[in-house]
């Protein structure tokens, strides 16, 4: 069987925000918020991005919307017409807009994601009408069919978004995206501010939903069970760095990294006889803007050497598909998800 | 052993304009010392609402209208005593002297618990001047030790520090050292890792559980995770709709729930057995309208054990004991035993 082809290729990506200080806005240094970044999806599957807080995540996903512009780096988007495929880190900003309506976004608080004073039809027109994609009949049709496809009724559509529960914001959220059936959906933390129950519903519907228009999914979030539901391959980052990026089952199945395997067993299970396998980091994550020499975990790692304080190690294919930026990936015996037991 | 504190049919009402919402309708529970009991809820369940209600700071226009908070206080002149808590002024004497001494709390943000513009040691001094009667000297000592013992390094530095300083994660710790630097009873958590990374998380649990066995402090651990529960309660409380639908020591309840909405609960939550990029199992429908007065199980029309459910819906609520420490309100369960 022959893979799908490339949709997105991140080659080497980085963004440093710079951090201004004195009446004279000086320049007095840079926040490494990504710092050489590389990654691809592939049209129609979930490529999971997880890491914690101030990691990098979401400005990736930023980068590939076109939210921001990278320090420096590539992101190869191939528009699903059969054109090559374009640059949009270097792209202009009249042929971005081209491109746009193929990668659309899901955000984390679907509180503050949807303007308050336009009807559930505004908000999923917006993107049709801004594209030039449709108008008059055709327009209230592809809106019809966006607001079924993601479970609600036609019923909805004049009310306003205070009327809807989380869930349902989400699910509006989600047909405003889907409208311009793009070939790339970054959905960043889609599910963090919802209740279990309901957040099986909307991954449920996100299933469903790639499953029929095969789209892809970059999907970041820092829940490991989910990256790991949703996922066919896992990007770990860690302050701006990959430290791990693999195929889910053999990331999850034996990690290659220490970072992922001490994020592993911190998940919480609800498996009690399996407590005390716990792998309790000390300290807290480096900071982007002054971060160690050598390897970015150093400072939390069970494993450190001498060569992890003044080398960063580079992201090494370790098995087939399986990459991981640690010098000791080759020989370390990390333990892995079904030994640690997490109920992931 | 004595509990430390006994709730007995706790009801909290709040009283809108648009009706009356039955945020805690009933509840009863007991807290040993040394243990921890988890309570465990979707948002609007009401699990933070009984939380607050123990230290009388549930905001208006909620009242508690019915029940007992039976909180047991040592004063140490003489035998324990007592104290129903819901009998009390929220602002009298008393309530105050529970607050920080007897009982204490954690919440799930902890930049709104402090305040920004106090360095966290004078607002860990204040409490103790006020509640343990040391003098400056001697209360700013012992604010540096517990700040030195919930794990932040360099305390003596640290003390004078204001919130925005910290970390969220040594803001966690520095607001666990004040609730417990007046050595309470109880200790009431409310979401206290939500916020947190899951390896941040992990070491505030761990931290929790040091200090729980260190000073022997009854635990009422209020999350909506279930993981976060399972790792760190002794006994479990699953609430819907202000009400309890299932009580059991922790390895009862994650091995053996009972509950359909417990079991549907559990389902939800991606495990190492589901198979991936399948559906998830879901729970169809919404909670009940707020201001429902619900006589039978809140979880009716939700249920799918109950389809026809004409018994659910009708059929007084009622915690049925299944097997010791274990009780389960669901009238079906309750008709097949």
């Amino acid at each position: 069987m022959s893979e799908p082809e490339i949709l997105l290729e991140v080659k080497n990506l980085k963004k440093h925000f710079p951090i201004y200080r004195g009446v004279f806005k000086r320049i007095v240094g840079y926040v490494k918020a990504v710092d050489g970044v590389s990654f691809t999806i592939r049209s129609g599957e979930t490529v999971g991005l997880v890491g914690e807080s101030g990691c990098g995540k979401t400005t990736v996903g930023r980068m590939v919307m076109g939210a921001y512009r990278p320090t420096s780096g590539e992101i190869w988007f191939k528009p699903p017409n059969g054109e090559p495929p374009v640059d949009l880190a270097s792209v202009d900003s009249r042929r971005m807009k081209a491109l746009r309506p193929h990668i659309q976004m899901v955000f984390q608080d679907p509180f503050a994601s949807l303007n308050p004073r336009m009807t559930i039809r505004e908000i999923i027109a917006e993107p049709l009408v801004v594209n030039k994609i449709a108008r008059g009949k055709e327009l209230e049709r592809r809106v019809r069919e966006s607001i079924e496809m993601v479970g609600l009724q036609t019923h909805h559509l004049s009310r306003y978004p205070h009327a809807f529960s989380g869930g349902q914001r989400q699910r509006i959220s989600i047909a405003r995206a889907m409208g311009l059936f793009p070939s790339l959906v970054v959905a960043d933390e889609p599910t963090s501010a919802l209740d279990v129950s309901v957040q099986a519903q909307i991954v449920n519907l996100a299933l469903d939903i790639q499953s029929r228009f095969g789209l892809a999914y970059l999907f970041i979030s820092h829940d490991l069970g989910l990256i790991r539901h949703f996922s066919s391959r896992v990007v770990v980052m860690y302050v701006g760095h990959v430290m791990e990026y693999a195929p889910a089952e053999s990331l999850f199945k034996r990690p290659r990294h220490p970072y992922t395997e001490a994020l592993l067993s911190n998940v919480p299970t609800t498996r009690p006889n399996l407590l005390g396998r716990k792998i309790i980091l000390r300290g807290e994550p480096a900071d982007p803007a002054n971060p160690p020499p050598g390897c970015p975990f150093h400072t939390r790692c069970l494993y450190v050497q001498d060569i992890c304080r003044e080398v960063m190690p580079s992201l090494e294919e370790i098995e087939p598909e399986h990459k991981s930026a640690c010098h000791f990936a080759g020989t370390l015996d990390l333990t892995g998800c079904d030994a640690l037991g997490c109920v992931l | 052993m004595v509990p430390a504190l006994v709730v007995e049919d706790l009801r909290v009402y709040f009283f809108l304009e648009q009706g009356v919402v039955r945020a805690v309708d009933g509840v009863t529970f007991s807290l040993a010392p040394g243990r921890t009991l988890g309570i465990v809820g979707e948002s609007g369940s009401g699990k933070s609402v009984i939380g607050q209600s123990i230290l009388r700071i549930v905001p208006p226009p909620g009242r508690i209208v019915g029940g007992k908070i039976l909180l047991r206080v040592d004063d140490g002149d003489g035998s324990p005593q007592q104290i129903d808590v819901t009998k009390l002024h929220p602002n009298s004497r008393q309530a105050r002297s529970i607050r920080g001494r007897q009982v204490a709390m954690i919440f799930q943000e902890p930049m709104n618990s402090f305040s920004p513009v106090h360095t966290v040691g004078s607002q860990i001094v204040e409490a103790l001047m006020l509640h343990a009667q040391v003098r400056y000297d001697e209360a700013r000592d012992r604010a540096v030790e517990m700040l030195r013992r919930v794990g932040i390094p360099q305390p003596e530095i640290r003390i004078d520090a204001y919130p925005h300083q910290l970390s969220g994660g040594m803001r966690q710790r520095a607001m666990i050292a004040m609730a417990l630097v007046c050595n309470p009873k109880i200790l009431i958590a409310d979401e206290p890792t939500t916020a947190l990374d899951v390896t941040i998380q992990a070491q505030i649990l761990e931290l929790l559980k040091s200090l729980q066995k260190e000073f022997g402090m009854a635990v009422l651990f209020i999350s909506h995770n279930l993981g976060v529960i399972a790792e760190i309660c002794h006994d479990v409380m699953v609430v819907y709709f202000g009400k309890v639908m299932e009580t059991a020591p922790v390895e009862t309840l994650f091995r053996n729930p009972i509950h359909p909405y417990t079991k549907a609960l559990l389902k939800s939550v991606p495990g190492i057995d589901t198979p991936v990029r399948h559906h998830l199992a879901t729970i169809e429908g919404t909670l009940p309208e707020p201001h429902a007065n619900i006589a039978g199980c809140p979880f009716f029309g939700r249920c799918t054990v109950c389809t026809d459910g004409v018994v659910c819906s009708d059929e007084p609520y009622e915690l049925a004991k299944v097997a010791d420490d274990h009780f389960v309100a669901c009238p079906q369960v309750c008709f097949i035993a």
